[in-house]
């Protein structure tokens, strides 16, 4: 974490994205801070995915422009967890060892990093365990130890604990609260907004591609400032 | 008795006896077909994987004459390599013309087509999984094709199969371009070409033995697969 070129502050201007052809954001200006705990919600179709795979890198915007701090291009000190975990045909363990190969990192840091991480999200007995055939719930936990492992400056999160039973959304809420205190600047979609209340320092809410409001979390749940936020909160409490 | 009896049985007894001169068509078979897939696997297996994850001008109508490529008709490779390698050929100063090495030749060139475009589907379907969480990962083009290869390698053992599968059982090309050179070139497949001469035994002989091994390879590629699957997922 500690480069000397940083990726942050994160800055859209007039971002539009069209992936596949298909017109998804529109006319997006952002700046996102190091630091924070940043949730993105909105109903579905309203672009939070896209957005989340713009500022990671993964979809270049069809118009307008992408500033990650001083880095020229797609910087590293990025991580991204998806909702739905994708590990290779190899251990856990290895699983960790290649992600940190591709930052550079090997050796006995590599081997340290992978054994505090396995054991940070409570995974160290299943190291040498066949990622692919592990429980969904313990894919998704090796997902945030490759996470942990790496470090990142910022961490990309799009609806981590969709997939999850309860108790295992609940083990990786607590693992992303660490990561956040390890200094790991958060930027995470939800649809579950009792979770979005316990882990947003602010939200960002996305209606039909834009950003219609951004609010600190505590002011929004008392009141969105936009109309289609507080349709949207009303749609939920019913 | 019928010719078919007396040949049927004569063949189990060169088969069980281990008749060398059987056993020495056996071998020269599967030397030239497993050289052979294993020189298209070296071509074919990159080539495959860099297609699928490679996006450059000209990438959709590689994948159309590729995939129209594994049908290439024996005969024409063989006419083929055989143009190139005859003493007046431009390679013809090298001599392979009625050498095993010509029938690797020919064999490599009619099966890499195959191993290729059955590596790019099979490549193309794991990085429609794998793209988004590699790319995030850092992984460049020439990354991502290796780390793709090595995954699906339980699959691309199947498609090996199929080459040599194609390789062994082929008699056009290894024909024109072995001779069927009693005790050089003859192989398994120009052997059953005997029958006109009324060598009906040993040609049925080494019929059964090439479908046995094609049976033994493919009940150990399924269990391979179903291993594997059990074991990495």
């Amino acid at each position: 974490m500690a480069e000397t070129v940083t990726g942050l502050p994160i800055v859209l201007d007039h971002v539009a994205a069209a992936p596949g052809g298909v017109p998804v954001l529109a006319g997006i200006d952002l700046q996102l801070a190091a630091g924070g705990r940043t949730v993105l919600l909105g109903p579905n179709g309203a672009g939070k995915s896209t957005l989340l795979r713009v500022l990671h890198g993964l979809i270049p915007p069809s118009a307008g422009s992408i500033r990650w701090g001083s880095a020229t291009g797609r910087p590293g000190g990025q991580a991204m967890v998806f909702q739905r975990p994708v590990m290779l045909r190899r251990s856990a363990a290895e699983n960790i060892r290649y992600a940190l190969d591709l930052a550079g990192i090997r050796g006995t840091e590599a081997d340290a990093r992978i054994a505090e991480a396995l054991d940070e999200v409570g995974l160290r007995a299943l190291a040498d365990r066949p990622a692919r055939v592990l429980s969904g719930g313990e894919q998704q936990k090796l997902a945030f130890a490759r996470v942990w492992a790496l470090g990142p400056e910022v961490l990309f999160l799009d609806e981590p604990t969709a997939s999850l039973d309860p108790a295992a959304a609940r083990a990786v809420e607590k693992i992303i609260v660490d990561i956040h205190r390890r200094g790991t600047t958060i930027v995470m979609t939800t649809h579950n907004l009792v979770q979005a209340k316990r882990l947003a320092d602010d939200i960002l809410f996305l209606h039909a591609g834009r950003v219609t409001e951004r609010t600190p979390a505590q002011e929004f749940f008392a009141g969105p400032r936009s109309a289609e936020a507080a349709a949207f909160l009303e749609g939920e409490r019913l | 008795m019928n010719t078919a009896s007396e040949s049927f049985a004569l063949a189990a007894g060169l088969v069980t006896h281990f008749d060398p001169h059987l056993v020495d068509i056996v071998l020269l078979s599967l030397r030239v077909s497993l050289t052979a897939t294993f020189f298209a696997a070296c071509l074919g297996l990159p080539l495959g994987a860099a297609i699928a994850v490679g996006r450059f001008p000209g990438r959709d109508a590689l994948i159309v004459l590729l995939n129209a490529m594994m049908g290439l008709p024996p005969v024409v490779v063989g006419l083929v390599v055989y143009l190139l390698l005859s003493r007046a050929g431009p390679l013809g100063s090298l001599g392979l013309l009625f050498t095993p090495g010509a029938m690797v030749v020919a064999q490599a060139i009619l099966i890499t087509p195959i191993i290729a475009a059955l590596t790019r589907q099979t490549v193309a379907d794991a990085w429609s999984e794998y793209r988004e969480q590699l790319t995030s990962l850092g992984a460049g083009t020439l990354r991502a094709a290796m780390t793709l290869l090595w995954d699906t390698r339980f699959s691309l053992a199947t498609v090996l199969l199929a080459g040599f599968g194609r390789a062994i059982a082929e008699v056009g090309a290894v024909m024109i371009v072995g001779g069927n050179i009693n005790g050089v070139t003859r192989v398994m497949t120009t052997i059953a070409l005997e029958t006109s001469k009324g060598d009906l035994p040993l040609a049925l002989a080494l019929g059964l033995v090439l479908i046995a091994i094609v049976v033994l390879l493919n009940a150990l590629a399924q269990l391979t697969r179903g291993w594997a699957r059990a074991r990495f997922g």
